[in-house]
């Protein structure tokens, strides 16, 4: 199970690095990380995606909590939490194959955010496998690059992630 | 005030009166305050000494060691200090200068990024960029070094801000910043209760107990403890004086080469109850076969220790003096009967008695290397503070130089530090000035940082280096020897100083003995004079360190002597 661990810590210089050496040193893999500022400009939000199998995700969290500028970590589980990941995917589109893409956008409630002679770029959010499933179905029309920002989650209802 | 002194200024707030360091272009200011300031600095000859200095320092006293070096080089040089004090936290403030703020980044001469260098071996670090957060961040670097579970902290000083002129008032403590930092003191009381009714129902209990025990200063509730409870104690390396090893309870050190009876006790135990250790690959070898039969309390201020290695059934966070004293109060309120377990205290005393640790006599007319511990230990009447090198010496010297205080044997064991035991030596010394300190070295290691004899000269600082000379770098060449058919691949370093010479050609006293009969005579000699010296004690070449339980191996595995 992939778990999104919401890090936040002090908004200050070489956070990051003490993070990311932090998992390279106990073999620990990231899936993906998306590090930002929050509404309090001195702490910044890590949301850390790690895959249970290959990490002891107690282990993970005791270890990052030992990090003086690491302030909370929350283990956000997937039913109790709002996840969203942005994609920008560059896709070959001629006269004949325009329209199919167009169809599977629209399906996906993505959009074409740039076109060009024989390109698109289509932009989309939603959750992991949402992404993962358009990039599957634009694939077969050539895809000529793709940039996901990783996963994002918050919290439901009144509690603060 | 000038920067550098405000550093000096807010050190001996922190109650700093000793700085190990070496000076270089990037820290002239702050040696220029050091010129006329009040704090003593001990000038080593190799940075590396000042870090293992100070680490030493701060084992023997249990004040916050702090080391000072210059940038690149200097700071590069702290390293393995560093690295040493992390892995067996041990509390330290490292201060390195830096390169002006302007030639950061910009490959500049002397410039290392000694904060990046160094971030998986510190407990935290700050690159000071505004001269006004220094005393904010020193009273946070001692904070954070001494408190929870302590640790090395590193302050890397650009040399324009030492230069800058600010304000300071002594009497204004600046409030400290560090909103992530909890140190967990008192133990869960639901948690305390439940590791007293296992203790009340065990019938086969060891209690295991590391440098944890040392550095919460919980020596005496763990002693109440045990003795309460009738439990049998051993301690890891870094526990060692934990728990006085003279005391009947006491089953001396276990894991790798740790008496058969506390490693025969731990793979029957029915209850392990851990304190301040990390169940460490030198003490349990196969996880999967260390204490088959046991269910462990582990109480240890740090919870990521906590369940890292081993399953635990009650795990307990907080200091171990505070635990400790919280679990006696639990027992005594279940009124345990002392005789509930009378047949595991015969079974440990028929362990002891069998298969005791032993100092073999010698055949030819050598002397045998752990004869020579035990002949230092029968001198000094176990009363010295013992420093040791790392390697065949240093396990003969946790066998048989019995512990009867804390901090006062002080080893490399996490990184197992070859050339840790003389600089460390120096800096235990300058804590207990009136204490007769010993280095019990490895000619391997001892040369390793052997520079520092003159710092220990120029302070008359009188550490006795005792080398038990095999001339091999003995642990290496005995895995050689057991696992590798004999080929000593470079090991035998038979090419080394005239170790009498070399004291003497730094102005300390210099010894040599080779023969049982003389051991003691010279010994005493040395010891009784007034500064340093080195006594060169020719050992059985090939002897080797037993028991021994092979590296990932189980008590199975124990080979109880020569084979």
């Amino acid at each position: 199970m992939k778990h999104a661990l919401s890090v936040l810590v002090e908004n200050k210089p070489g956070v990051l690095t003490r993070v990311s050496g932090l998992f390279a040193r106990r073999g620990f893999n990231i899936d993906s990380l998306v590090v930002a500022e929050t509404e309090n400009p001195r702490v910044s939000r890590m949301t850390i995606t790690v895959n249970e199998q290959d990490n002891p995700v107690e282990q993970v969290t005791k270890q990052l909590h030992k990090l003086i500028n690491v302030l909370k970590i929350t283990d956000l589980d997937p039913a109790g939490s709002v996840e969203r990941e942005l994609l920008l995917i560059k896709v070959k589109a001629d006269a004949a194959t325009r329209s199919d893409i167009m169809q599977i956008v629209e399906i996906f409630r993505a959009k074409i955010v740039d076109v060009a002679p024989e390109v698109l770029i289509v932009e989309m959010t939603g959750t992991r496998e949402k992404v993962s499933a358009l990039m599957e179905l634009l694939a077969p029309f050539g895809v000529v690059e793709l940039m996901r920002t990783g996963r994002i989650a918050m919290s439901r209802g009144k509690r603060a992630t | 005030m000038k920067a550098s002194k405000v550093i000096l200024e807010a050190l001996k707030r922190e109650g700093v009166d000793t700085i190990f360091g070496f000076p270089g272009g990037q820290v002239i200011p702050l040696y220029d305050a050091l010129y006329d300031s009040d704090i003593r600095h001990i000038l080593v000859r190799h940075e590396q000494g000042a870090g293992h200095a100070a680490d030493g320092y701060a084992r023997a006293s249990g004040k916050v060691g702090v080391c000072l070096a210059t940038s690149g080089p200097g700071a590069t040089n702290l390293v393995t200090a560093i690295a040493n004090a992390y892995m067996d936290s041990i509390p330290m403030v490292a201060i390195t200068g830096q390169v002006s703020r302007h030639l950061l980044g910009l490959d500049s001469f002397q410039e290392a990024d000694i904060t990046g260098i160094t971030l998986p071996i510190v407990k935290h670090s700050y690159l000071v960029k505004d001269a006004e957060t220094l005393p904010r961040i020193i009273r946070e670097a001692f904070h954070i070094a001494s408190t929870g579970r302590p640790g090395p902290v590193l302050i890397d000083v650009p040399v324009d801000v030492t230069k800058e002129d600010m304000e300071f008032d002594p009497a204004f403590i600046p409030a400290m910043d560090l909103p992530g930092y909890k140190t967990n003191l008192k133990g869960h009381p639901k948690q305390t209760k439940e590791a007293a009714r296992l203790i009340a129902g065990a019938e086969r209990p060891v209690i295991y107990a590391g440098g944890g025990i040392i550095s919460a200063g919980a020596s005496e509730e763990l002693r109440n403890l045990a003795i309460y409870g009738h439990i049998p104690v051993t301690t890891t390396l870094t526990g060692k004086g934990g728990f006085p090893e003279d005391h009947e309870l006491s089953m001396g050190m276990l894991g790798m080469h740790g008496t058969q009876y506390a490693n025969y006790a731990i793979s029957k135990a029915d209850l392990i109850i851990a304190v301040g250790v990390r169940f460490d690959d030198r003490v349990t070898g196969n996880l999967a076969t260390f204490a088959p039969e046991a269910r462990f309390i582990h109480v240890d201020q740090d919870p990521a220790e906590i369940a890292k290695n081993v399953a635990v059934d009650v795990p307990i966070v907080g200091d171990a003096k505070k635990v400790l004293a919280a679990l006696l109060v639990e027992v005594k309120n279940l009124d345990l009967s002392p005789d509930r377990h009378v047949a595991w205290m015969e079974q440990v005393e028929t362990w002891k008695r069998d298969h005791p640790l032993v100092v073999r006599d010698s055949d030819d007319g050598e002397i045998m290397p752990e004869a020579a511990i035990a002949k230092i230990w029968e001198v000094t009447r176990g009363e010295a503070v013992v420093c040791t090198e790392v390697g065949q010496h240093q396990m003969w010297a946790a066998q048989h130089y019995l512990s009867r205080y804390p901090r006062r044997f002080i080893t490399s064991g996490g990184l197992g530090t070859m050339g840790f035991g003389f600089p460390a030596a120096i800096g235990a010394q300058v804590a207990c000035p009136g204490s007769l300190v010993l280095d019990i070295a490895g000619d391997g290691s001892f040369q390793m940082t052997l520079q520092e004899l003159a710092t220990a000269v120029q302070y008359n600082l009188p550490v006795k280096v005792c080398i038990i000379n095999n001339q091999y770098l003995g642990m290496v060449r005995q895995w050689q020897e057991l696992f590798w058919d004999k080929r000593y691949s470079n090991t035998c370093i038979e090419c080394q100083p005239d170790f009498v010479k070399l004291a003497d050609a730094y102005g300390a006293e210099g010894h040599r003995v080779a023969r049982p009969d003389d051991l003691e005579e010279v010994l005493r000699l040395a010891f009784a004079s007034e500064g340093p010296a080195i006594i060169d004690i020719r050992v059985k070449r090939e002897a080797n360190v037993f028991p021994m339980i092979p590296a990932g191996g189980s008590v199975h595995d124990m080979m109880e002597r020569e084979p």
